[in-house]
């Protein structure tokens, strides 16, 4: 779709534009030159001697188990996230959907995680998983479970999953919800009336009608899993114990600007912009034909 | 009709108060944690009232943080995380809507290239060119500067998108109406898309807000004084100290300041904030 009423002017527009334009080369487009430059160098630590070696650092990424691990971990982590993610909250908006009193308040304070920083969110549910201090632990102790994310792979995996999961909750949520008020009530109210209970009236009608919505959440929260939980895990378990939940993001990190590894980690950046660039493609894909019955 | 079934309207109700307990559980202990005396936040298991040492816990962090970690004030970095917050809520819909404008509304070389442009940066957020972007920062004098926190977050190409699918809604005729009334372009700007574009702007300052002030990484790496930390920041220093050290109701005290302002936001602005989430992902 386009204007058939323009404006005319030989410079306006330019100088309209200069500000963004401006923004997205220098810190945008120039970093993203230098990464894929830097990803064909070695430097060493001081930056006194570079030596090109093309594709060098990538036959290392690849070979390197650490990564391949890293790799492995961001996988499960996002499916994790994800699968959780999506089934409390559209069990959440299915409920949310069939209340009328109290609709709004409970609306309300499901949106409340939306506002957490994700740090803090970490640090709430540190506080609340603490080794020595937590009620949660407490909790799971006084059952015979043992909890300690600090000793444990698995559940400082664990740990992390649930913050991501809870922070994601209110917009997995909203969305289901919309999704949800916008199928025809005829449809529900046919169904009923051939007979068809609540149950068989959501999974028949209902789920299928929302596949747009949940293949569309499906990518939005692997996106947010691999790129938004840096956060998470900087705060809440810094990649540890033995990078039982180091993902890729963290490593790049800890990687680049710990370790001063830049080639190794200009490679590792090259490679999650592939993938960023692969997802986003999908999603617009999403976005323009959803998946339809 | 679809029936009326009493028992399962119980059931949503129960399933719902249990899902909205486990949400809230969180933020009631980190609550009640702030205001409890250190002895008390450290007795297991901690008592599940509010204790009565709220105000000296949240003066104490406003004044000098946690004495036991690095001791800086949290209303500075309070400050800081406005200022952040609000530069780039505020940036990102100015020059969003100024590109917006000049793509919908003009025709010139190379439109379609700075089209292709802004939507690239869509598909580099910072995590993956973190190192490359802090050495430009770093290059330009930026590091601990209100400047180099805010500038590179600013350009965002989904409020461009907004703007300019919501430019192409408002009917031609408006355009043409200003046009014969002899309005330059920065006129019909100022005094017809402005004012239409009040819900928007609104909606999208929900979101950016929130996104400014929740940033972690950026303010991270381009932080080193305190005076110049985010809140955020503020916190992850304050646990890095040692598990048996930390200050627990200290921090917990800074997690509620810090959450405060974007909770008041979305509360207050609630109609928008859902309108905002929506819209900027289409």
């Amino acid at each position: 779709m386009e204007k058939r009423v323009v404006f005319r002017s030989r410079w306006l527009p330019y100088a309209l534009v200069a500000p963004q334009l401006l923004v997205t080369l220098v810190f945008f487009v120039w970093p993203a030159v230098q990464a894929l430059y830097q990803s064909l160098l070695i430097q060493d630590a001081f930056g006194a001697k570079t030596q090109f070696v093309w594709f060098d650092n990538f036959k290392d990424l690849f070979s390197d188990s650490h990564y391949l691990a890293s790799f492995q971990v961001t996988a499960v982590f996002s499916v994790l996230v994800a699968g959780i993610g999506l089934a409390a909250a559209l069990m959440l908006a299915v409920f949310a959907d069939r209340v009328i009193r109290g609709a709004k308040l409970y609306k309300t304070l499901l949106i409340l995680p939306y506002a957490v920083a994700s740090a803090v969110a970490a640090v709430l549910w540190v506080f609340l998983l603490n080794p020595t201090l937590g009620i949660l632990t407490h909790v799971m102790r006084s059952l015979g479970y043992d909890w300690n994310y600090l000793l444990n792979p698995r559940q400082a995996l664990a740990l992390i999953v649930i913050t991501a999961v809870w922070k994601q909750i209110s917009y997995n949520f909203l969305f289901f919800l919309a999704g949800l008020q916008s199928i025809p009530k005829s449809l529900i109210e046919a169904a009923a009336i051939d007979g068809a209970g609540p149950a068989r009236r959501f999974w028949t009608i209902a789920f299928p009608l929302l596949s747009p919505t949940t293949f569309f959440l499906l990518v939005v929260n692997i996106v947010y899993a691999f790129f938004d939980t840096f956060a998470i895990v900087d705060a809440a378990t810094s990649g540890g114990p033995v990078q039982a939940t180091s993902i890729l993001v963290f490593k790049v990190y800890q990687d680049g600007v710990q370790a001063l590894d830049l080639g190794g980690s200009a490679a590792q950046s090259v490679v999650l912009m592939a993938i960023v660039i692969s997802l986003t493609v999908v999603q617009f894909r999403f976005v323009e034909r959803r998946v339809q019955y | 009709m679809v029936e009326r079934r009493p028992v399962g309207t119980l059931i949503s109700h129960l399933i719902l108060i249990a899902g909205v307990a486990i949400v809230a559980l969180p933020l009631y202990v980190g609550f009640v944690g702030s205001t409890l005396s250190f002895d008390q936040v450290t007795t297991v298991p901690m008592q599940m009232t509010p204790g009565t040492h709220l105000l000296e816990n949240y003066a104490a962090v406003l004044s000098h943080g946690s004495k036991l970690a690095s001791g800086a004030p949290v209303g500075v970095m309070m400050w800081n995380s406005l200022v952040m917050a609000l530069a780039i809520a505020i940036g990102k819909i100015a020059i969003s809507m100024l590109s917006a404008f000049a793509i919908v509304y003009f025709r010139f070389p190379l439109r379609k290239t700075v089209f292709w442009m802004i939507f690239l940066t869509l598909m580099l957020p910072v995590e993956v060119r973190i190192f490359p972007t802090y050495k430009v920062v770093a290059e330009l004098g930026l590091v601990d500067t209100y400047a180099g926190l805010t500038l590179p977050l600013i350009a965002s190409a989904t409020a461009t998108f907004l703007f300019r699918q919501f430019f192409l809604t408002i009917p031609e005729e408006l355009a043409e109406a200003a046009r014969i009334d002899g309005a330059g372009p920065m006129r019909f700007f100022v005094d017809i898309l402005l004012p239409l574009s009040r819900t928007s702007m609104a909606a999208l300052f929900v979101i950016m807000f929130i996104y400014g002030w929740n940033q972690y990484l950026w303010p991270l790496l381009i932080t080193t004084r305190e005076d110049m930390y985010t809140v955020v920041i503020g916190i992850k220093r304050m646990v890095a100290g040692g598990d048996t050290l930390v200050e627990w109701q200290l921090v917990l005290a800074t997690a509620m300041l810090a959450l405060l302002p974007p909770a008041a936001v979305i509360l207050v602005m609630q109609r928008w904030f859902v309108k905002g989430l929506v819209e900027t992902e289409k």
